[in-house]
């Protein structure tokens, strides 16, 4: 994924500059710390990194200000809003959904996205997909990327079929390089998914579904991400319906297996390459 | 031939002209920057779009030359328009936002080296031409369409239609004197199963002899709707080759950008080689061509972005508050109003204009634009930059190795204006050496010489 975001500054002039990067990440790990510190956890860096670059990708602002806030946020929300002992709100996502929402008002028009910039070049599509998919894949959240991806695709197609609109159409829309990013980077997140297959389906639609109608029924650029916050409000319910133990990093697969007790299990070795389910 | 066949029907993209339907030429004629009389983007059309929230107007204008009575303008809205959100303005607003966003040739003076560096700037003007569409004909009828409203505005004719399915309003159409390209129906569909309306316009022939002018004038329509998109599907129907379109966004927060389309800075800033100046439009519209090919043609390039207040150079004066309010910036005062100084200082004037360019058609642009205002207020414009080296007469160190050096500064020129328009370089350093740029390295004298170099005891 660095390679990914060097490969943007280099070539596809992303209008964010180093010193944001740094400041993003310098915000992240620093909350990070503190939420550690506070909830006397050891801390990680990783999951702050994964956030600093999901941010660095999909945010744009003037200035550093609104980029600190929105990391701070981000990271934050995985120490406050928890339930059950799993954070809600996918930290990108809660940084991005809470700029986006606070430059309607208070800190008007301090952040904002560019769903366009990526461009539709299906090679770099193809490029992000695979990076994707290796991270996704080690972080055995295989499924979700590409469930909401083929819901969001036949929603978009059988639109289009309906519509009687040139298949090109539906084809421009899914090689959105914000799109891939989302649904590699963001939506798959391991920690922030229901850890039982089905509910983690039911999850994958449902953010599908509902960023098509506030996409190309409601016209809000932005729907992508309000649909993931959504969702994950209404994760832990669908947790009722579908238990499982519970994702730790480096856990390869999610099927329900022997519970290993917390502390063991956090000073595992990370990833190793399995096929997700 | 009958005559209604010979009736064209210009279905425009909210402005962006159209579909062709007769044998008759359809031209519209040049899109002109830097020079006058250089004719750059043909089938150019321009759309001014002011956004704030919800609230949109856009104002139309496409420069058509023919008979009057053989054109139509068909524009998808999303809601039905009152008479007073559809209103007609002047050439010369739109014409002045296109030369106050032209991408602009500006020139720089060398100093002499042996003196402090002194630069002097000049600019270039760049004006250009607009107008617009024509009209069809229109009737009640049972064929599912239905005419929501009709107004006469200015010059025009105007029809808000709604319809029930694609065939019907095609065959209106056809009735009506239209002739439909092969997929006009087809995207006619895809717009009403959309709920949208179609907004026809064309010339009454009386109103206009009334206005005395030899064109149309752009016409306005101000509506709400979260919708911010351009429609430009009817206008690749049947297109002859690509389209131009300049879409000038007017909008309180920053610029605004596509969001299907990746939205792309033009190349900017470079120094070129002295010639250009004379073939400025040709320059701009090859290097325009060879970034549209760098891209595979699909994206839309950003000209200018700029905070109205202020210009640097200017190409044009900023507009004044009565004509920003013209164009439908509606939180503008009447008070300020009146022509603003050519670099004003800062004052709040908080409208944020963007330039964007597309040349497009239906295989590289098969959707309609998606619009999305950004919160970005950085300034940028298109700008190219004519360096004249230093002619006087002088001799120091200095001197010396600036003349030096100039070859090798030419020769950069000359990489650059290949790089940006694809043209020969062998062509660019020919013309180069036939101007004032010569690419051989300056006789050096000896350094001694300028020792003794006058003295008569000199050997």
């Amino acid at each position: 994924m660095s390679a990914v975001l060097a490969f943007g500054l280099a070539m596809r002039a992303f209008a964010i500059t180093p010193i944001q990067v740094a400041s993003i990440a310098t915000a992240a790990l620093f909350a990070q710390y503190l939420g550690s510190v506070m909830t006397a956890t050891r801390f990680d860096p990783r999951s702050a990194l994964v956030t600093t670059l999901s941010l660095s990708l999909l945010l744009r602002a003037d200035g550093v200000t609104p980029l600190i806030i929105a990391a701070l946020i981000g990271v934050g929300s995985k120490f406050m809003f928890r339930i059950h002992n799993k954070h809600i709100f996918n930290p990108a996502n809660a940084g991005i959904v809470a700029l986006l929402l606070l430059s309607e008002g208070p800190l008007l028009n301090a952040a904002w996205t560019t769903p366009g910039q990526w461009g539709t070049a299906l090679w770099f599509a193809m490029l992000l997909a695979g990076a994707g998919l290796f991270v996704t894949y080690r972080a055995a959240r295989f499924d979700v990327p590409l469930i909401f991806l083929g819901a969001f695709a036949a929603l978009i197609f059988v639109r289009a079929i309906w519509l009687g609109d040139p298949l090109a159409i539906p084809l421009l829309r899914l090689q959105n390089g914000a799109l891939i990013l989302f649904a590699f980077f963001m939506i798959s997140d391991p920690k922030t998914t229901p850890d039982g297959s089905i509910a983690r389906a039911v999850f994958s639609v449902s953010a599908a579904l509902i960023a098509y109608v506030l996409t190309y029924h409601f016209y809000i650029a932005d729907g992508l991400f309000y649909a993931l916050a959504i969702v994950c409000i209404a994760r832990p319910f669908l947790e009722l319906f579908d238990p499982s133990p519970r994702y730790q990093w480096g856990d390869p697969v999610s099927t329900p297996k022997l519970r290993i007790p917390e502390k063991s299990r956090r000073t595992e070795p990370a990833p190793h390459l399995y096929p997700a389910e | 031939m009958h005559r209604s066949l010979k009736k064209a029907l210009f279905a425009a993209a909210s402005a962006t002209a159209a579909i062709a339907l007769t044998s008759g030429a359809v031209a519209f004629c040049g899109f002109y920057v830097a020079k006058a009389d250089t004719k750059l983007f043909n089938k150019a059309s321009k759309v001014a779009i002011m956004r704030d929230n919800d609230r949109t107007v856009i104002t139309m204008a496409n420069d058509y030359q023919g008979d009057l009575k053989e054109f139509a303008m068909v524009i998808p809205v999303p809601v039905v328009l009152q008479e007073e959100q559809i209103h007609v303005t002047d050439n010369a607003i739109i014409d002045h936002l296109d030369a106050y966003t032209a991408p602009r040739l500006v020139e720089y003076f060398d100093g002499d080296p042996c003196t402090v560096y002194r630069k002097e700037a000049l600019q270039m003007a760049a004006p250009t031409a607009v107008m617009e569409d024509g009209v069809a004909e229109g009737e009640r009828d049972s064929l599912g369409v239905t005419i929501e409203a009709e107004y006469t505005v200015g010059e025009y004719d105007i029809q808000i239609l709604s319809a029930e399915q694609s065939g019907g309003l095609a065959q209106w159409l056809v009735e009506n004197g239209y002739k439909l390209p092969d997929g006009a129906e087809a995207t006619l569909g895809s717009y009403i199963k959309q709920g949208t309306k179609f907004f026809v316009a064309k010339v009454n022939l009386e109103e206009q002899a009334e206005t005395g002018l030899k064109y149309l004038r752009p016409l306005q329509i101000a509506f709400e709707s979260p919708k911010f998109q351009l429609p430009i599907r009817l206008g690749t129907v049947n297109a002859d080759g690509k389209q131009e379109l300049f879409v000038f966004g007017l909008t309180r927060s920053g610029r605004i950008e596509t969001t299907n389309y990746r939205t792309v800075k033009l190349p900017t800033g470079m120094d070129i080689p002295l010639y250009v100046k004379d073939e400025f439009g040709s320059f701009y519209k090859s290097m325009f061509d060879e970034q549209v090919e760098k891209e595979n043609g699909r994206a839309v390039f950003m000209e200018y972005a700029w905070n109205m207040n202020w210009c640097d150079p200017c190409a044009a004066d900023p507009l004044s508050s009565q004509e920003l309010r013209e164009l439908g910036v509606y939180w503008l005062d009447n008070d300020g109003a009146g022509i603003q100084p050519r670099r004003p200082g800062p004052q709040a004037q908080d409208v944020y204009v963007t330039r964007l360019h597309v040349s497009y058609d239906a295989q590289t642009f098969p959707e309609d634009l998606v619009l999305k205002e950004t919160g970005d207020k950085s300034n940028f414009q298109g700008r190219y930059v004519l360096r004249h080296p230093y002619k006087g007469d002088t001799t120091c160190e200095a001197a010396e190795d600036y003349r030096a050096n100039l070859p090798k500064r030419f020769e950069k020129e000359a990489q650059t204006l290949a790089n940006l328009t694809g043209w020969n370089i062998d062509d660019i350093r020919e013309k180069m050496n036939e101007g004032a740029q010569s690419f051989d390295p300056p006789k050096s004298e000896p350094w001694w010489k300028r020792i003794w170099g006058d003295d008569d005891s000199n050997g």
